[in-house]
């Protein structure tokens, strides 16, 4: 309580929200973190473009690392004529993807960027792709400027390898939308034409109009058939060629089947025909299949290596001039110079400084190594201590890291892994209409021979499964938005099917089930003298117990103290005699400690020094919040293995989390990851792998269903079924729940569309449809699957908080 | 009768056009940003922040 009412009342900044921790700058009565902001704030004043604090309260991002000549590389004509996409002697337009579009005063920011610098001519933001379209004068400004225009206002740019190497693949799907268009155009004029006929002409109209509207009703069908519905007839002659019958194979019967009854009762002027019923199924068909297709653009599912590189590196010239130069033109033997908190992009030598390497996220390993001058470093490591010179050894693309990426998983596009809910069920269904329909051909074939042919065309074009074919789309499509709703995205609507089917559930340690920030020490007593500090340095030192290491790092000290005894008792703790203080260190318990409180995700370790308790350090591990009920929650229903990059020195404390019967497995490099997934999925289980780095990148994508864990979903993650918000990591049971839970919605809305199916079968089998019947039973069947599987999806999610 | 039926469609057609046309535009690309676009004030409303300042 104490902790968060002092946060209350600490100074926010004006720009960025974030508390002032640091320092406090004022203007105007207003407070800022860093000179970052405060200049970004200055800026906008000078250019009244202050409204963006009046849209959405502190919309700024921190800047409190400094550009410095990180851009120099986009002098570069080369890369920039990938980038630009239209450029003359006056101006150039090109789009920036930027992470950091999040509201609607970045939106009002960014387009009023002309403001500020008059060399832009416009700019268009598209929030959802979180893209801007920037027009700009290339005589005022160069595009290394526009960039670091960009980013001194916060907006920096993102450029990854993948955005220079790789043609940008236009996937807007506008056809679906010409022939819902076309369909829904042809469907309202069908009904318009149809409804005299349904209620009835006089006799003297009959005559001659009934015809035209029949010819005029043909005509319109025929797009609805040929354009509309041609995804339908080619995916079920697809699937039957490969014998496989998906629901695309009733459906496209139906329709067949409806087109050429139409013909033939309009041309030979012995029916109606059911042109509405016609339309209004390939209508309401081609709805859901929109609905589901609706994914979230701004993220990216399929990023491999080549995205979390940089896409240049400074190189050392031989005369020790430094310019910029692309990764991918790099070369063996090249000298590159690494800043503090650069990424390593290529298998190197270390020449020169001091090299403290965090491999977390490619190895899982959360100490950052040190590495020596001459040592090998691997790509993808961060540097974390200054400045260093490295000699290149291999390239990016056959490093160590990037290996992993040759391995067969990733050239196979494993895209229909389980069977669907939807494919099982037409199978039957499918063979169960053939029956009836068959069989009610004999019946009447016995009593009635002219009703044959109607008796079978009505039994297949009732029976068309179209509610069927809308109960998964829709469920399916509304739960994917819904988890999107609470930071949990699907790669596409067939993921909530997935989810619903795994049993088994692999976590990755570093970065998924613990927080990427380290583990904090902290001392609980009167603060310490520096001779205590020095006696407990002195012991903690001689440990090669991890936690006796940590708080040794902690203290920081330089001189230690020779000790007269050591006896360190496995598992419990430590005495010792140094210069004549009995010094003990070790759990409550070891101690003789009553302790008051226990927190299972804190280790506490009691320090006494001859005889007197002065106080514990308390190791708060980085676990994330909720770990244990999150597991306790999961463990009722799923089989649990966790597989770490780290060493083992937690292992204890994990055990005690996880149930007894899952598989704790340390020191697993990324191909030992991705085959102890295959050997689950060989003893048939479904597998949902939950991760977060590169060194889950094979697990991720093996497993039936890759979870990756995000702290900012628009920054690097290992391509995955599904993006989850880190922070949101104690929903995870819910999530899982909830996809099964639309599959129960799925089975009932398969049962209401069942139950029509028999109603109109009734009518279809005595031979007695009429296409009024069909007209009105069709649409309101589908209607009463969608509002169904939309409702309780809803109330599903309403539930999930 | 046919003159109505016919002048009809000719509608109909028409707006099954525009709506091809605004799809090939790119209208409906982003049903997103345009909806704050529209909030935005331009002038007068900074001044009165100026003030402020």
């Amino acid at each position: 309580m104490i902790e968060t009412l002092n946060k209350n009342t600490k100074t926010t900044c004006y720009h960025c929200g974030d508390f002032c921790a640091e320092e406090t700058l004022v203007l105007n009565d207003k407070t800022f973190c860093c000179n970052g902001c405060k200049n970004v704030f200055m800026l906008l004043s000078e250019n009244n473009l202050t409204s963006y604090y009046s849209i959405e309260k502190n919309p700024g991002k921190s800047l409190k690392q400094s550009i410095g000549n990180k851009y120099a590389y986009l002098d570069d004509t080369n890369i920039q004529s990938k980038l630009i996409s239209y450029i003359d002697h006056k101006v150039a337009r090109l789009q920036f993807q930027i992470p950091n579009i999040h509201c609607s005063s970045c939106i009002y920011l960014l387009e009023n960027l002309y403001k500020i610098n008059n060399a832009v001519v416009g700019v268009r933001v598209n929030f959802l792709k979180k893209t801007a379209n920037i027009v700009y004068d290339v005589n005022k400004i160069s595009l290394r400027q526009l960039v670091e225009l960009l980013a001194s206002i916060g907006y920096e740019p993102s450029f990854t390898m993948n955005d220079i190497n790789q043609e940008k693949p236009k996937n807007i799907n506008r056809k679906l939308l010409f022939q819902i268009g076309v369909a829904g155009f042809c469907f309202g004029n069908i009904m318009m034409i149809s409804f005299p006929e349904y209620f009835g002409l006089d006799n003297t109209t009959r005559h001659y109009l009934s015809s035209a509207f029949g010819y005029i009703n043909l005509a319109l069908s025929i797009p609805v058939f040929f354009y509309s519905g041609q995804d339908y007839l080619i995916s079920a002659y697809k699937g039957l060629r490969k014998k496989l019958i998906t629901i695309d194979v009733p459906l496209a019967l139906g329709l067949v089947v409806l087109f050429v009854r139409n013909f033939y009762e309009i041309l030979t002027h012995t029916g109606l025909g059911y042109c509405d019923t016609l339309a209004g199924l390939v209508f309401f068909l081609l709805i859901g299949k929109w609905f589901q297709q609706k994914t979230f653009d701004s993220l990216s599912f399929e990023r491999d290596y080549k995205s979390y590189f940089p896409i240049s590196v400074i190189k050392i010239n031989a005369d020790n001039q430094t310019t910029t130069v692309a990764i991918d033109k790099l070369k063996i033997g090249d000298r590159i110079l690494i800043r503090n908190n650069e990424i390593i992009p290529a298998d190197s030598i270390l020449l020169k400084g001091k090299a403290n390497i965090d491999f977390s996220f490619v190895s899982g390993e959360k100490e950052p190594i040190a590495k020596e001058l001459g040592e090998i470093i691997f790509a993808g490591g961060k540097q974390t201590s200054g400045n260093i010179e490295l000699e290149v050894k291999k390239l990016t693309e056959q490093s160590y890291l990037t290996q992993l990426w040759n391995n067969d998983i990733f050239a196979k596009d494993n895209a229909s892994k389980v069977e669907t809910f939807q494919t099982k069920v037409s199978k039957y269904f499918t063979i169960a209409l053939l029956a009836i329909a068959i069989s009610s051909a004999i019946y009447w074939a016995v009593y009635d021979s002219s009703k044959i042919i109607g008796a079978f065309t009505a039994v297949l074009i009732i029976a068309c499964p179209c509610a069927l074919a809308l109960s998964s789309p829709f469920a399916l499509g509304n739960a994917m938005r819904n988890l999107g709703r609470k930071k949990f995205y699907l790669k596409s609507a067939n993921v909530v099917e997935n989810i619903a089917n795994m049993d088994t559930i692999v976590f990755d340690k570093t970065g998924t089930i613990t927080q990427s920030n380290e583990s904090q020490i902290e001392f609980i007593g009167n603060p310490l003298t520096q001779l205590q500090k020095e006696l407990i340095f002195s012991v903690t030192q001689n440990s090669i117990h991890p936690l006796s290491k940590q708080i040794a790092q902690h203290l920081n000290i330089s001189s230690a103290i020779i000790l007269n005894s050591f006896d360190e008792i496995t598992g419990k703790g430590i005495k010792a005699n140094v210069g004549g203080n009995d010094v003990e260190v070790g759990s409550a318990k070891f101690l003789n400690i009553l302790e008051n409180e226990s927190n299972a995700l804190n280790t506490r370790i009691y320090i006494k020094i001859n005889g007197e308790n002065v106080g514990c350090f308390v190791i708060k591990h980085a676990y994330r919040t909720g770990l244990k009920q999150v597991i306790n929650q999961l463990a009722t229903q799923f089989k649990l293995h966790l597989l770490s990059g780290d060493n083992e020195q937690e292992k204890t404390f994990l055990q005690t989390v996880f149930p007894t019967s899952s598989e704790l497995l340390f020191k697993q490099n990324p191909a030992d990851k991705l085959m102890y997934i295959n050997t689950l999925q060989g003893n048939q289980q479904k597998v949902i792998m939950v991760g977060d780095g590169l060194n889950d990148a094979g697990a991720l994508k093996t497993a039936n269903v890759g979870i990756s864990l995000s702290e900012d979903t628009s920054s690097f993650s290992p391509s995955s079924d599904v993006i989850m918000d880190a922070a949101n990591f104690e929903l995870l049971p819910k999530y899982l729940q909830y996809c099964k839970n639309t599959m129960k919605v799925i089975y009932v809305s398969f049962c209401l569309s069942l139950l029509y199916n028999i109603i109109g079968l009734s009518y279809a089998v005595s031979g007695t449809l009429s296409p009024v019947i069909a007209a009105i039973l069709m649409p309101i069947s589908s209607v009463t699957v969608i509002g169904f599987t939309s409702i309780s999806t809803y109330l599903l999610a309403r539930k999930m908080r | 009768m046919f003159v109505l039926i016919g002048s009809s469609f000719v509608l109909a057609i028409g707006f099954l056009i525009a709506f091809i046309w605004m799809v090939k535009n790119g209208q409906i690309d982003d049903d997103y940003t345009p909806s704050v676009r529209m909030l935005f004030d331009d002038g007068t409303v900074k001044k009165q922040d100026e003030e402020k300042i």
